[in-house]
């Protein structure tokens, strides 16, 4: 059974089964996010679609709509929280902008610019994460990853090869290759499978493309993330 | 050579005065002097505080990538390193650069240039040239220039300006751009930029005709400065076209002696390996070059304006040549060896970099036309570019997997490391020795450094008052004197 509920105070009609964001999005209203992607089901590990009802910080892409619910997601309050999860992310990685072939077209880069994450705030960790480069067409370099697994999602579920996955836990917690090797060149990856364009940040990338296309002829480059997310469905 | 005054016998009773920073300069570098108890200059040295390290993390990095992040080193002159690197890469991917892409590469370049030898010579150099060495230090600066001499500051702020504008249009960004990568350009030149940068150029070029004159008065007024302030001799290296013309993008390599006789000449810029060596000396992070040839004593050398003016057979392009020829009528029959002359030979350079842009922009292959091609891949390539400040090497190794491997990068100022070193002992001689020292004095120094344009770091750059103290103490270690400029 559908209903309404109140969006930063605008009603918002849902339908049976639609999540808070599904139904947002469907009514024209944008909710940042990472590891969601409208081709596969929730995943609720970014929490960067974190919005506030009943007094409580949730996940919108995994929760429910109920009727008569009364959302908070664009407040000083939630986008703090929002920009405290990007810097987090930012020194758990490596993630160096100025010289990344992704820039431009990077939602990890791009949602900083859209919540006005100006510093890192917090001590970088600056792991140490080599690159794979052993695959002929696609290069992997870990130091970007977010742990989003939408890559492990597309490979297990689209590609059905489960080349990704993550190991360890917590703070060591990272991106591995399911090879004896763990090298990429040892698995039956293609630069055509849907693990390939997965990405919403700079890890897998297409071998000898890098700068083709001008900074500032990027996806995100014109228009703010919340607007393209909106306009292509992403 | 003249090594005298490098190493003192008896350093530790002598009296320590140190420079630093050395300001007007990009970077962070400081100068030492030893000296005795009667005032006599015993050791000077210019050192290399700064230790960047960007060789060993361009290393395991795609080849794609190196064009854009080694032009991090910079934030003046970034273009060099961005299209020395995209050269190298050329040659690591087998491919010969497309007419169009070559032509707008050329046209990031002389903008670059143009925009860095303005930025030098009117926001850097003119206040010690305009008001003198021992000016009040309050005004000599490019605010004092600006309320003095309004017209030579506005005219020395558009002709920046514009510089910038031309590496927007072709790379992207003024500062940091994307525009070349390995093999060509990822774009054209617009048509509203070459319109708007054409509308302006008439004046660039006029206004770097100005700048020349300017250095020429400045000659002529006081002769005994110009031609004998920091004076000695040395070879000069830079790239030259086939024909012997100044090319500022590409070429091979020419050595002269000081007596400007061609030492070595048309080598090509992937064999640089088989002219130059590299000395380590263990107070400067900063390398000593030399020509193999005639070893490290021997065979040191100058890049930048005042080598490239002297070095190439003719400039191409009428104003700039003209300019050239009473440069060299100037030193009748000797080269021109005044280190205050790189500022004049720097000027040649901007009249030639803006006829060079005027030129190119009614080039249509900047407009339209292939911008990458084919080639056949190899493992290693050597990028060599006149940088503003001088001969700009980028070399690199590439695995299979097309990670870099190798990365050995020697930039301008650290060829002309041991000449600023030379000039820093000469000033010292002739302006210091046994002399109490002033802050007018201790500029001296800086002036002499100032001349070759160094990027001590080859970082961004912030320009605006850097703080100086000098201390003298006595041999002792107590401070006998201060001079503080905050």
């Amino acid at each position: 059974m559908g209903g309404k509920f109140l969006f930063d105070g605008r009603p918002v009609p849902f339908e049976e089964g639609q999540t808070i964001l599904q139904a947002a999005r469907a009514a024209g209203h944008y909710i940042p996010h990472l590891c969601w992607h409208p081709d596969f089901p929730p995943h609720g590990s970014c929490k960067l679609c974190i919005v506030k009802v009943g007094g409580r910080h949730v996940s919108s892409c995994a929760l429910p709509a109920r009727d008569g619910m009364e959302v908070e997601s664009n407040t000083p309050e939630i986008n703090g929280e929002r920009r405290a999860l990007l810097q987090m992310l930012f020194v758990e990685g490596n993630h160096f902008c100025p010289s990344c072939e992704k820039s431009g077209n990077c939602q990890l880069q791009a949602l900083a610019y859209e919540l006005d994450m100006s510093s890192a705030r917090f001590a970088h960790f600056y792991p140490d994460r080599p690159v794979d480069a052993s695959h002929p067409d696609v290069l992997l370099d870990f130091n970007r990853c977010i742990f989003c697994e939408l890559c492990v999602r597309a490979s297990r579920d689209v590609d059905h090869k489960g080349v990704f996955a993550l190991t360890d836990r917590g703070i060591r917690k990272h991106l591995v290759v399911n090879a004896e090797s763990g090298r990429l060149a040892d698995t039956d990856f293609a630069v055509s499978d849907r693990a390939a364009d997965i990405c919403p940040v700079g890890v897998i990338l297409h071998k000898r493309v890098g700068f083709a296309l001008p900074i500032g002829e990027r996806k995100y480059d014109e228009a703010s993330i919340c607007t393209v997310a909106m306009e292509k469905g992403e | 050579m003249d090594s005298s005054l490098e190493t003192a016998a008896d350093r530790e009773h002598l009296r320590r005065v140190v420079i630093d920073p050395v300001s007007r300069v990009e970077g962070h570098g400081k100068v030492t002097l030893l000296l005795d108890e009667d005032d006599h200059v015993r050791e000077a040295r210019l050192h290399i505080v700064e230790f960047r390290g960007f060789e060993v993390f361009i290393q395991g990095r795609p080849y794609w990538e190196v064009p854009v992040m080694v032009q991090r080193l910079c934030g003046i002159c970034p273009v060099s390193h961005h299209l020395a690197a995209s050269k190298a890469m050329d040659r690591v991917l087998g491919i010969p650069v497309t007419r169009s892409a070559e032509k707008l590469r050329r046209l990031m370049h002389y903008g670059q240039i143009l925009q860095s030898h303005a930025l030098h010579f009117f926001h850097l150099s003119s206040p010690d040239l305009l008001f003198g060495f021992e000016s009040e230090v309050g005004k000599r600066n490019i605010v004092g220039v600006a309320a003095a001499y309004p017209e030579v500051a506005r005219q020395g702020v558009l002709l920046r300006k514009f510089g910038q504008e031309v590496i927007r249009a072709t790379a992207g960004k003024r500062i940091h751009g994307t525009g070349s990568v390995p093999g060509g350009m990822n774009r054209h030149l617009a048509v509203e930029d070459r319109d708007a940068l054409r509308a302006e150029i008439d004046h660039m070029v006029e206004w770097s005709r100005a700048a020349v004159e300017l250095v020429k008065r400045l000659h002529r007024a006081d002769p005994a400065l110009y031609d004998e302030f920091g004076r000695f001799r040395a070879n000069v290296m830079s790239l030259v076209r086939a024909d012997g013309a100044m090319d500022l993008y590409h070429g091979a390599l020419r050595f002269r002696d000081a007596d400007g006789k061609i030492l070595v000449d048309k080598v090509p810029d992937q064999s640089y390996r088989s002219l130059i060596r590299e000395q380590v000396k263990p107070w400067s992070y900063m390398k000593f070059p030399y020509l193999q040839q005639l070893g490290p004593d021997e065979g040191w050398y100058q890049v930048g304006p005042l080598a490239r003016v002297q070095n190439c057979d003719f400039i191409p392009t009428p104003l700039a040549e003209a300019e050239r020829r009473e440069f060299i009528d100037h030193g009748r029959g000797e080269p021109v060896r005044a280190t205050l002359a790189y500022h004049w030979a720097r000027m040649i350079e901007m009249l030639h970099a803006a006829e060079t842009i005027r030129d190119l922009l009614g080039d249509g292959d900047l407009l339209e036309g292939a911008l990458l091609a084919d080639g056949e891949r190899g493992n290693e390539g050597v990028g060599i570019i006149e940088a503003p400040r001088g001969t700009l090497i980028h070399h690199y190794q590439v695995g299979d997997d097309d990670l870099v491997t190798m990365c050995n990068l020697i930039v301008s100022t650290t060829h002309n490391n041991q000449a600023m070193n030379t000039a820093v002992r000469e000033v010292a001689r002739r302006y210091l020795d046994g002399r109490k020292l002033t802050e007018g004095l201790l500029n001296h120094i800086e002036v002499a450094i100032r001349a070759y344009d160094p990027c001590l770091s080859c970082a961004t750059h912030a320009l605006g008052k850097m703080p100086l103290m000098l201390e003298l103490a006595d041999a002792g270690g107590e401070v006998v004197d201060r001079v503080v400029r905050d």
